[in-house]
């Protein structure tokens, strides 16, 4: 049956920002992305980190729903962290706590690893959080329209747009497929679950092709469905859905200018990131 | 093979807020050999429930039977009940994959008989595909995209039944054909069954189809089975099959309207017998002492 | 919106009160194949009046959907020429308005939507022709009205039963407020309860605002809702007439591989064993005349 829940997150719900302009919300998170890499110190990064939290208790969805979203990419968080931790290039004055060949453990790399964990779970959580308040299709409208500008350079948007949007549709009817043609497979006795590589490989092409076959037969289709339906390319083509800025919108993006000053302040007039290290040492007196 | 199905359920999506309940404990037993019909609106548990016969669900709720197979234990052997229960999914020529009708009818044969020998197989293909109604060395060797829709689809049959199952399980077996494309798919059915697969079961939303051609039928609603008979005891129920928003068929109808007038039809709802039990009732009115002018006395 | 509907209402009892010819078929033949093969239409020769509700019946193969694509240019004719109100489909400048007038729904409801939502869907086809925005959304709201789908105006057409698709397939053609509507065995692939559905919506446009109505299937009790009812057989038209005559034909329908509607057929049955009952093509009609006759013993 459906198995299109599991593409796309989108969480629904009425909230502050779900209601919020999808380029509006583009435009945030990019400053959001800005502002984890501008933050120099952990007084930045706790800074976000709260302004995320603000947002998801703002848009209303679980917490859980937004850590699962970790899930996928834990692996690289973790293979990440370790490897910087390892080899981390130290500078003079490190404190290091272990050394074996040419690996290194000092207090910088400690803190320089946490430091990466954290600006990485905030990246995906902070992205994560735009896909669970905004729908496929507003995400592509306000790419289009942000991308509006390139048209004067002959770049194609409103095809690209179109694209897009029409690939978001396909998605859930060829997942379904998909489901269905593995079933028939397995019916004859097709094996998907054992096997190595190459083998699992090569099971896969009786359900590859009839995938393929479909999908053009649905292109061709489509094909026939636009033209019946007057399409001929973005000339002469008006739009029904225009997106509009609201009084939401400029506060967040008035929350999002106050956030990164913040940051760049922090950065400026607090301590550097391994100053810590000092404060640490002198709360417990080493 | 009998299939015996006690309580079954299944969740889709169980813990999300898109979770589905499909089947709310299903009770059903299908026995061996019969031309078994299941009938039910989109959504009413069908395709949930042929799935379980075998394994493509796994069973995590109930109990379920087919043959000696226990689905409910976990060592049961998948591969082995597969090659014993075939499955003919809705529009199977979607299906189809390899560059030649043989190989992709072998397909199968060659996954459940690991290491069968090529004249072994090409002796199962010729047969397949001859039960099938098709002309092996004509198509072969063709690739099976050239073939007309109608060629494909008993491609895609004999595909399943080359393992010469015990159980054939077909979902909407005639959907997307033409009446005479559906009676000759049907008169192939008939053909295969008993012989060459003991057990059939159609899965159709065509009443008319579901009379002419079960010896039983269910009928599921909302993840239950709401009725079990013989096409007769079935669509007599008019009632009850309306208020599920089912039809009835055309002969069924047809003696519910009769009945109303104080005319009994007694009839198993096919075409033919509707016709002969018809022109029965006007014999015994011809002749003086007739039953059917009772009836018209008593309106 | 109301403005949009009494336009097109009235627009159809224009139609009615004179009848002008809404497509002309002139001895039309169409091959896939360039290099000039069989043809799939042989030679058809066929008017249909604005307003009329026309059934194409035929056997998979007969050539019955590519009559259907000839009609709004998305095939040109090999040999012949096709007209819509006056328009030659062979004219490329033309297809734009040949397509605004004459609109077309396709066997499979999941290939026809190009949006996630509904309202987006119905909207696609008036952004193509340039309809200002204000007016899109009053489309929408009359579209969706006339199929019955207004409270799915935000909904995933992914999640919706067959039927519902193809009624929002059928909306998303009205919105462009075409005169003909064309559907190329759009109920094929629907259920019974789909199928009943889209042929509501069917009979309503044709009753109610004068849409001519062409219906490509093979269902033949659907062709029972048709007021005229054409037998395509190799191509060609081999029987024309209302779907009543046709079926009183019945050796003849044989002979083109066709099948009685059941209840016809058991009461043709009837017939050659020599009971007198009166034709009839459906459930209660049958009824109807089976009592009658044996009441008259």
């Amino acid at each position: 049956m459906l198995n299109d829940v599991t593409f796309g997150q989108y969480y629904p719900a009425k909230s502050f920002v779900h209601n919020m302009d999808p380029r509006a919300k583009l435009l945030f998170v990019i400053a959001y992305i800005v502002a984890i890499f501008l933050a120099n110190n952990f007084f930045g990064l706790i800074l976000v980190t709260l302004c995320l939290i603000f947002f998801i208790l703002l848009a209303r969805v679980p917490f859980g729903r937004v850590l699962r979203s970790i899930k996928m990419i834990l692996f690289l968080i973790v293979f990440t962290a370790i490897l910087n931790l390892l080899f981390y290039a130290g500078g003079e004055g490190d404190i290091v706590l272990a050394k074996w060949w040419i690996i290194t453990i000092s207090w910088q790399s400690i803190i320089n690893t946490v430091f990466l964990a954290m600006r990485l779970l905030l990246l995906v959580l902070g992205t994560a959080l735009l896909t669970l308040t905004t729908t496929p299709v507003a995400l592509t409208d306000g790419i289009e329209s942000l991308l509006k500008p390139l048209k004067y350079i002959k770049f194609p948007v409103h095809e690209l747009a179109l694209i897009m949007s029409i690939a978001l549709r396909f998605i859930p009817s060829l997942m379904e497929e998909t489901n269905r043609i593995v079933s028939a497979q397995k019916a004859r006795g097709a094996n998907f679950e054992t096997g190595g590589l190459i083998r699992r490989a090569k099971a896969m092409i009786p359900v590859l092709i009839p995938l393929l076959v479909s999908a053009f037969r649905r292109a061709e289709d489509l094909g026939d469905a636009m033209d019946a339906r007057c399409y001929s390319g973005a000339k002469g083509r008006t739009k029904y859905k225009k997106l509009t800025f609201t009084w939401r919108d400029l506060l967040g993006l008035l929350f999002f200018v106050a956030l990164i000053t913040g940051v760049v302040l922090l950065n400026t007039y607090l301590l550097g990131r391994f100053d810590i290290i000092w404060q640490v040492q002198e709360w417990f007196g080493a | 093979m009998r299939i015996v199905a006690k309580g079954l359920t299944y969740v889709y999506n169980p813990k999300s807020p898109f979770a589905t309940q499909a089947l709310k404990g299903m009770d059903l037993t299908i026995e061996e050999g019969e031309f078994f019909g299941i009938i039910g609106h989109t959504g009413s548990g069908k395709s949930t429930f042929v799935q379980h016969l075998n394994a493509l669900i796994r069973l995590t709720g109930g109990e379920l039977k087919v043959g000696d197979y226990d689905l409910a234990e976990k060592k049961c052997k998948v591969l082995e009940l597969r090659s014993k229960v075939g499955m003919v999914f809705q529009y199977p020529e979607y299906q189809l994959f390899a560059e030649t009708v043989k190989k992709d009818v072998a397909f199968g044969l060659k996954n459940f008989r690991k290491g069968i020998s090529e004249e072994e197989t090409e002796a199962a293909v010729r047969e397949a595909l001859r039960v099938a109604g098709i002309e092996y060395d004509e198509v072969a060797e063709k690739s099976p995209f050239e073939l007309s829709g109608g060629q494909r689809r008993r491609v895609a049959i004999a595909g399943v039944i080359v393992t010469k199952p015990e159980v054939l399980i077909l979902d909407e077996p005639a959907a997307g054909l033409d009446p005479l494309g559906k009676k000759e798919l049907m008169e192939l059915l008939h053909a295969i069954h008993g012989q060459w697969c003991k057990t059939i079961v159609i899965v159709s939303h065509d009443m008319d189809e579901i009379a002419e051609n079960c010896t039983r039928a269910a009928v599921f609603s909302e993840g239950k089975v709401a009725l079990c008979g013989t096409p007769q005891e079935i669509f007599s129920q008019g009632e009850a099959l309306a208020a599920m928003g089912l039809d009835v068929p055309v002969t069924a109808r047809c003696a519910q309207l009769l009945r109303a007038r104080g005319i009994a039809v007694e009839t198993d709802f096919t075409c033919d017998d509707f016709v002969k039990k018809v022109l029965a009732l006007r014999a015994a009115a011809c002749t003086p002492a007739a039953g059917a002018e009772g009836g018209d006395d008593a309106q | 919106m109301e403005d949009v509907t009494s336009a097109a209402a009235a627009e159809g009892a224009a139609a009615s009160a004179a009848p002008e010819l809404a497509v002309r078929f002139q001895n039309v033949k169409y091959t896939y194949d360039e290099e000039g093969g069989a043809f799939a239409v042989n030679g058809v020769t066929l008017d249909i009046r604005a307003g009329e509700f026309v059934a194409v019946l035929g056997r998979n193969g007969s050539g019955k959907s590519t009559l259907a694509k000839l009609v709004n240019a998305l095939l040109r004719p090999t040999e012949g020429k096709v007209t819509v109100f006056g328009m030659d489909t062979s004219d490329p400048k033309k297809a734009f308005d040949i397509r605004k007038s004459a609109g077309m729904v396709f066997q499979n409801p999941d290939n026809q939507t190009v949006a996630s939502v509904v309202e987006d869907d119905v909207a696609f086809g008036p952004e193509n022709i340039g309809v200002p925005r204000k007016e899109i959304g009053e489309r929408i709201a009359y579209a969706l009205d006339a199929v019955g789908m207004s409270e799915f105006r935000h909904a995933t057409p992914s999640r919706l039963s067959g039927g519902q698709k193809q009624r929002i397939a059928i909306a998303g053609v009205l919105a462009i407020l075409p005169k003909i509507m064309i559907l190329d065995e759009s109920t094929a692939m629907l259920d019974p309860k789909g199928r009943r559905e889209v042929m509501n919506v069917v009979k309503k446009l044709n009753r109610e605002q004068g849409m001519t109505v062409i219906l490509i299937t093979h269902f033949m009790e659907e062709a029972l809702e048709a007021e005229r009812a054409v037998v395509m057989h190799r191509g060609e038209v081999v029987m024309d007439g209302t779907p009543e005559e046709i079926f009183a034909r019945a050796d003849e329908l044989e002979t083109y591989n066709l099948a009685l509607p059941r209840a016809a057929y058991i009461c043709k049955q009837l017939q050659r064993a020599g009971m007198p009952v009166a034709d009839a093509f459906n459930a209660e009609e049958l009824a109807e005349a089976i009592c009658a006759s044996l009441q008259k013993g």
